[in-house]
């Protein structure tokens, strides 16, 4: 999402010149009366938002795809209650916190909870309606905490997770937020971020690799120098989880334009399809082509992460690039996956589903390339912008954890964990009829 | 009466319950079961780390029968399960003491 407080002052502007100086500018002379911008600009972030809360099913699916049988109930449970608790905690204070009014700062508050909207209000001044603005913000800080949820799959207790989820969607992704979306510092020395490679995807990709690191791997997952594989329980759920995320990314990508209005806006909505789309067919292509050349035989589960991580490369610059520039940044986004899932297993850390590589890693690649193609955008300000985000959100979500360590502790008991957390925490086993291992 | 045990890759199952259907087998009980045998497992790749499946997946066949029959039976399994590459499996032959239709009550080899 670009700077919401620009977009509103553009729009405006475009509402009051189109009629008097109709001639002078394509896009403006073809944009509508403010009543049907108003309309067009709600429309268009109804339907980014409902395909937004849609990819909550792509990360359930996917992350249920992607662990073994035993605790395939358990990530389904996490999802569907992360993604509920970002909305209360978004509505309660998120929002307020990550749009405080402020120019250029670093921390702002404005009333909370949000305040919405009565019946039959409109104020065409802001050019959308605000509940669907809050809707549409909404979804983005659900997309961050369930990014987490991935990488610590199969080893963690429930209530610490949600209870962290708690923090990421009321505090850590807000603040994130404010700083560029909401006019902070980052906007104020030209960091650009369209749809959030770090404000989305990166900050939680931090907020998992900081769990991922305090929590520890799964049992018997890296032995004696070893990599232990548990291969994930079902690849048709992982797929259509890749896909639904993919389906959802035009939402994600093509509604940050945030505004439907005139004729221009609606050509640049749907070049961020077309370069949202080329981004992860080329993510995909390259993780084949390399996982056939590395190991003689192509890993799917590559291919899927490929997709994920070029959608996310392209995601901080998805107007600007050319269609061979948009295949290019999600190609080095497949090349990351590929590279990267294996050095994390070096490492000894524990992503389950590939998440580190994927949000943050190609975060981080697409937030750094946003100068290639869009000149307006000062290299030293994405820099900037990635380690800002790094060092807070990993502080941050490194002190949650330890004081969740200290306070409640994060794993099950070694019996629990190799039972399963289906069994131990949430009681109903997602296939019943078959033998856990 | 005799048990056959038998041990089959999964994709000859069609073909061994062919075979013995036309011998005048009247049932049969099969299993989904894993274990490893000569052909141990093999190497696979996940996510860039490799790993060996030592556990293959196999069919377990369980037929019982008369005496007579047991020898064809053997035959037939041995030859519509074999591919000729490692890990067809195996068949083995039991002496059963008794058997019952639950039913009727009949044993031996009327229960069969």
């Amino acid at each position: 999402m670009r700077n919401k407080l620009m977009m509103a002052a553009g729009l405006g502007l475009a509402m009051i010149a189109a009629p008097a100086f109709a001639q002078e500018e394509v896009a403006a002379a073809e944009a509508v009366g403010g009543g049907t911008a108003y309309i067009l600009n709600t429309l268009l972030f109804l339907i980014g938002g409902f395909l937004v809360m849609w990819m909550a099913a792509g990360f359930a699916m996917l992350e249920a795809g992607l662990v073994r049988s035993k605790n395939v109930s358990m990530q389904c449970l996490k999802n569907i209650a992360l993604y509920s608790i970002a909305g209360i905690m978004f509505w309660f204070i998120g929002y307020s916190i990550a749009y405080p009014g402020f120019e250029g700062g670093f921390f702002g508050i404005a009333d909370f909870p949000y305040a919405m909207q009565g019946v039959g209000e409109a104020d065409t001044e802001t050019g959308y309606s605000v509940a669907s603005d809050w809707f549409f913000q909404m979804v983005f800080c659900a997309t961050t905490a369930s990014i987490v949820s991935g990488t610590l799959a199969e080893r963690i207790k429930i209530w610490p997770f949600l209870i962290f989820t708690v923090i990421l969607t009321g505090f850590i992704y807000p603040v994130v937020v404010s700083w560029e979306w909401g006019a902070g510092w980052l906007d104020a020395m030209g960091f650009s971020d369209f749809a959030g490679s770090t404000l989305v995807h990166s900050t939680g990709g931090w907020a998992a690799l900081a769990g991922a690191i305090i929590l520890g791997p799964r049992l018997g997952r890296y032995v004696g120098g070893k990599v232990n594989v548990f291969p994930g329980s079902n690849i048709p759920l992982a797929t259509l989880g890749t896909f639904i995320l993919w389906l959802g990314w035009f939402g994600f990508n093509g509604a940050s334009q945030l505004a439907m209005g005139t004729v221009g806006d609606v050509s640049d909505v749907s070049k961020i399809f077309v370069n949202t789309n080329m981004a992860a067919c080329a993510g995909v292509v390259t993780a084949v082509i390399l996982t056939q050349i590395l190991y003689k035989k192509i890993d799917v589960t590559m291919a899927l992460n490929g997709a994920l991580a070029g959608l996310v490369s392209i995601t901080a610059e998805p107007l600007t690039p050319s269609v061979p520039m948009a295949l290019l940044i999600g190609a080095i986004g497949g090349v990351i996956v590929v590279f990267a899932v294996p050095m994390l297993d070096k490492m000894k850390i524990d992503d389950v589903v590939g998440a580190i590589p994927v949000h943050l890693l190609a975060g981080i690649w697409g937030t750094l390339a946003v100068p290639l193609t869009n000149g307006d955008v000062p290299f030293v300000a994405q820099l900037t912008g990635v380690i800002a985000t790094g060092v807070f959100v990993t502080i941050v979500s490194g002190i949650i954890w330890f004081i969740l360590k200290a306070v409640m502790g994060l794993r099950p008991s070694e019996e629990i964990e190799m039972g399963g957390m289906d069994h131990a925490e949430v009681g109903v086993e997602a296939y019943p009829e078959f033998v856990n291992a | 009466m005799k048990l056959v045990l038998a041990i089959i890759k999964p994709f000859k199952l069609d073909d061994v319950r062919e075979a013995l259907s036309s011998l005048g087998v009247a049932g049969m009980t099969v299993s989904e079961v894993k274990g490893f045998g000569r052909q141990k497992g093999q190497t696979e790749i996940y996510r860039g780390a490799e790993y060996s499946t030592n556990m293959v997946p196999k069919i377990k066949i369980e037929v019982v029968c008369d005496d007579d029959l047991a020898s064809r039976v053997v035959e037939a399994i041995q030859q519509s399960a074999n591919s000729g590459a490692i890990g067809d499996g195996k068949i083995f032959v039991i002496d059963v003491g008794q058997a019952v239709r639950i039913r009727t009550g009949e044993t031996g080899d009327t229960a069969l």
